[in-house]
């Protein structure tokens, strides 16, 4: 094989960025990417905006963003959880980020149905992430990308202060290879749920993960193994309620449920165990998951009733329906006489319900019921019922590496020469916890562009040259 | 209409509703996120709305291997089909013709046969030009019931298509709007995007779009080609043949330039074309039908090319036996769409009011 002067590891939105900055700036590149090529693109395939800071109206996005009020709106779900200073930097980068995009094939949509709220603050892609991510992959394969798919890589060796070999297997064989540099762009470890279990306990073995299957995080624990200074809490993942009947991998967008707000959600044992009404949906979106992987076996149920099916988006699988309490227990499993108790305790704590509005929040509420439902609080009495089961659905991870304001990778001992890291895998920098819409893509284009203009930087560099001179001196030598 | 193929079609509508990531790319969406349960009706007008751009068919998360196995290009060409058979007038030739390639090519040359026949049984015993084959009066009794029975025909299956999709009236309005996007065929353009993906994978082109726009002015100049030579006849007493400088030749010269041309581009393209993305079973039928299209417009030019020579007569048969055929074939042939695309976007303009 041709000798590459960067491999990147990850075959996402990150990757790409990094892939086509590094390939126009005259370096060769070679992507290896886990996934099959129907697979490829990592979360980015599921996702379907770009947060953007803008001072004026920029297709698609209307009015103004600025510096300050995106920076807030992240400080307000990330709890202050934030490097404040990488953060602001992320987000003056994003506007020139978007025209950027366009130029590489990106092609953007105005703000879908039921989303209009994002329409001033995020891009949203025609087609979604995996018409970007095809888009990206045909501009770096024009570019003279290579791109291996179905190719794993297994370790990243450090020696010092620098990589000095990557080993992959691609058709049954494993490949050593030593590129002057490394851009390590593959996500989390949400994919191997064995190691979710070891970090969450037990219980994450129920969860549900909401993206790729092929995020195992092996590059990730490798490094990490070797030194490499790393940044989130260990144990975490951002989660969300999603309908219990997605499949294991890959449901994406189309498994999310928007209908709590206008619910009352019971455990296995029929009983409620949280204020459904707190906050407008999504902001409240993120909550559940966690709330719903407290409760006993993981599993939590939505019931509503005729009145309010059509308030929110539908999703992917059709409701249960009933025409009574009763049959729709039975339907999903539930002790009959708890739903009906719980129920009943609810009606009766329904007061005036005249002020109801479904897209504010509204203080319709209920009085002496525990827990208080402070929103939205009607009466659940028209049949026929309907009910949907939640889970938690397992979006990110958010341990990665820390890197500095140029997405390089350092240890103890300083910066590692030749290993930059670039979206998911480096979220976890900006992103202590939490989750802004959005946010994903604008780390992963600001900091893949960095890492591939650094990375080619430093393979056009003198120092790499010398460096492979003397490693090509060395092997003759042996 | 099956009710097995409209179940999967409405499987498949509800999960790009439950997603809405391809709204920019096509009048299907909008129509589809307007509304959360589909009835037979609605999946029959979105089926015939969707013009098989297939953008939204590499932009999904959901296409096999993974275990929802969207394609709805597919499942919606394949309503569209089977909407068609059932609403075709009469029945029994649709299902024959709109799937079987090989049976355009017997009915043309079923045409090609009849008006040899004629032009040896009838020869006239005077005329000019392509008289000396077939008498006007004879070329009038062909074409006038070949031209007017596929007009009754597509009136009476539109009048059920309008029936089955809950049509209702319709405005002035609704019908310049579905003109205007059939004018530039702007289902094909992918929204702000570039083109439709056809021949190329998830490669954005306008080459299907030109195509197609080649094909349908081809054929409009052609159309109106043979319409100012029979206001020249019967109005103006001006029999054929036309010189170069006249309206029928200045129309229908470019227009057969276009109609060929476009067909053999369309043909190529849907050669390269990955065919699990339509309805593959009417695979040939379409291409048969393209073919046909395309050799009216190549036989008409020769006709230009070769008026005053020898090959004439056998020219002058192969291209009537040609066009005999296609408006025959109209109500059964891929032809049939052009009239149910435009019900559908009347239709979808008349949504959009409302």
């Amino acid at each position: 094989m041709t000798d590459f002067d960067i491999t990147i590891i990850g075959g996402g939105n990150a990757a790409l960025c990094a892939a086509i900055t590094a390939a126009k700036s005259g370096a060769r590149v070679l992507i290896l990417e886990a996934a099959p090529k129907a697979y490829r693109g990592g979360n980015s395939r599921h996702t379907r905006n770009f947060r953007c800071k803008h001072s004026t109206a920029m297709y698609p996005l209307i009015e103004s963003y600025e510096t300050d009020e995106y920076l807030a709106d992240l400080l307000k779900v990330t709890g202050g959880k934030t490097d404040t200073a990488l953060a602001r930097m992320t987000i003056e980068a994003s506007e020139e980020c978007l025209p950027w995009m366009q130029e590489h094939g990106v092609r953007f949509q105005p703000s879908l149905s039921g989303t209009l709220s994002l329409g001033r603050t995020n891009a949203f892609f025609l087609g979604g992430g995996k018409a970007l991510v095809n888009a990206y992959y045909r501009t770096a394969q024009a570019l003279g990308v290579e791109v291996l798919y179905e190719a794993k890589v297994t370790n990243v060796q450090l020696d010092h202060d620098r990589v000095s070999e990557v080993v992959y297997d691609h058709a049954g064989q494993t490949h050593r290879i030593s590129p002057k540099a490394v851009i390590v762009a593959s996500g989390g470890f949400q994919g191997d749920t064995d190691w979710l279990a070891r970090a969450w306990g037990p219980a994450a073995k129920n969860f549900l993960i909401r993206g790729t299957p092929y995020n195992r995080g092996v590059v990730l624990d490798d490094l990490l193994k070797q030194g490499v200074t790393s940044v989130g809490d260990p144990t975490q993942c951002h989660a969300v309620a999603i309908d219990g009947r997605a499949p294991k991998f890959d449901g994406g967008i189309v498994t999310r449920l928007d209908c709590v707000p206008f619910s009352i959600v019971v455990n296995k044992d029929g009983q409620r165990f949280y204020d459904e009404g707190e906050d407008v949906w999504p902001k409240r979106y993120a909550i559940w998951g966690r709330l719903v992987a407290a409760q006993p076996d993981q599993v939590g149920y939505v019931i509503i009733d005729s009145k309010s099916l059509d308030l929110f988006m539908p999703s992917v699988f059709p409701p249960i329906k009933a025409d009574s309490l009763p049959e729709l227990a039975s339907k999903m499993g539930l002790p009959a006489d708890a739903l009906q108790q719980t129920v009943d305790g609810f009606n009766a704590a329904c007061g005036d319900t005249s002020a109801f509005h479904p897209t504010e929040l509204d203080g319709v509420a209920t009085t002496g019921l525990e827990p208080a439902k402070t929103n939205w609080a009607r009466p659940i009495v028209d049949p026929p019922f309907y009910g949907y089961s939640l889970r938690p659905g397992v979006t990110f991870t958010y341990l990665g590496f820390q890197v500095d304001d140029n997405a390089q990778c350092s240890t103890e001992a300083g910066k590692i020469r030749n290993l930059w890291a670039a979206g998911e895998t480096m979220a976890g920098s900006i992103l202590g916890q939490g989750y802004l819409a959005g946010f994903g893509m604008t780390i992963g284009t600001v900091f893949g562009r960095i890492a591939g203009r650094e990375a080619a930087k430093y393979a056009n560099s003198r120092e790499a040259a010398t460096f492979a001179n003397s490693r090509e001196a060395a092997k003759y030598a042996n | 209409m099956q009710t097995d193929l409209l179940q999967e079609a409405r499987r498949q509508a509800e999960i790009c509703n439950a997603c809405r990531y391809c709204e920019g790319y096509c009048s299907v969406f909008p129509a589809l996120t307007a509304q959360r349960a589909f009835s037979d009706g609605d999946m029959t007008q979105l089926a015939n709305l969707c013009h098989n751009c297939r953008g939204c068919y590499y932009a999904c998360q959901y296409t096999e291997p993974h275990e929802f196995a969207l394609n709805l290009p597919a499942v919606l060409a394949e309503v569209r089909h089977d909407s068609w058979e059932s609403f075709a007038w009469p029945a029994a030739p649709a299902r024959l013709f709109q799937r079987n390639g090989l049976a355009v090519a017997i009915a043309v040359a079923l045409g090609f046969a009849v008006v040899f026949w004629l032009a040896r049984v009838l020869a006239p015993a005077d005329g000019v030009g392509f008289y000396t084959v077939l008498s006007h009066s004879m070329m009038v009794a062909i074409f006038a019931p070949a031209f007017l029975f596929p007009l009754v025909s597509l009136a009476i299956s539109l009048r059920r298509y309008w029936r089955e999709t809950g049509g209702g009236s319709v405005s002035f309005g609704d019908i310049g709007q579905a003109f205007g996007a059939a004018a530039q065929m702007r289902n094909l353009a992918g929204g702000p995007g570039d083109g439709c993906n056809f021949e190329d994978e998830d490669r954005f082109t306008q080459a299907r779009r030109h195509a197609h726009q080649a094909v349908m002015y081809g054929f409009l100049l052609c159309f109106a080609a043979t319409s100012a030579g029979t206001l020249l006849h019967y109005v103006f007493d001006m029999p054929a043949p036309y010189p170069l400088w006249s309206l029928p030749k200045l129309l229908g010269i470019p227009g057969g330039v276009l109609l060929t041309g476009g067909a053999v581009l369309m043909v190529s393209l849907k050669l390269r074309a990955d065919r699990a993305l339509g309805d593959a079973g009417a695979w040939g039928g379409e291409m048969g039908f393209v073919v046909l299209l395309g050799f009216v417009g190549f036989s008409g030019l020769a006709l230009v090319a070769l008026g005053q020579s020898g090959l004439m007569p056998v020219m002058l048969a192969l291209h009537l036996g040609a066009v005999l055929a296609f408006f025959l074939l109209t109500p059964y042939s891929k032809m049939a769409h052009g009239f149910y695309r435009m019900a559908a976007l009347v239709r979808d303009a008349r949504r959009q009011r409302a």
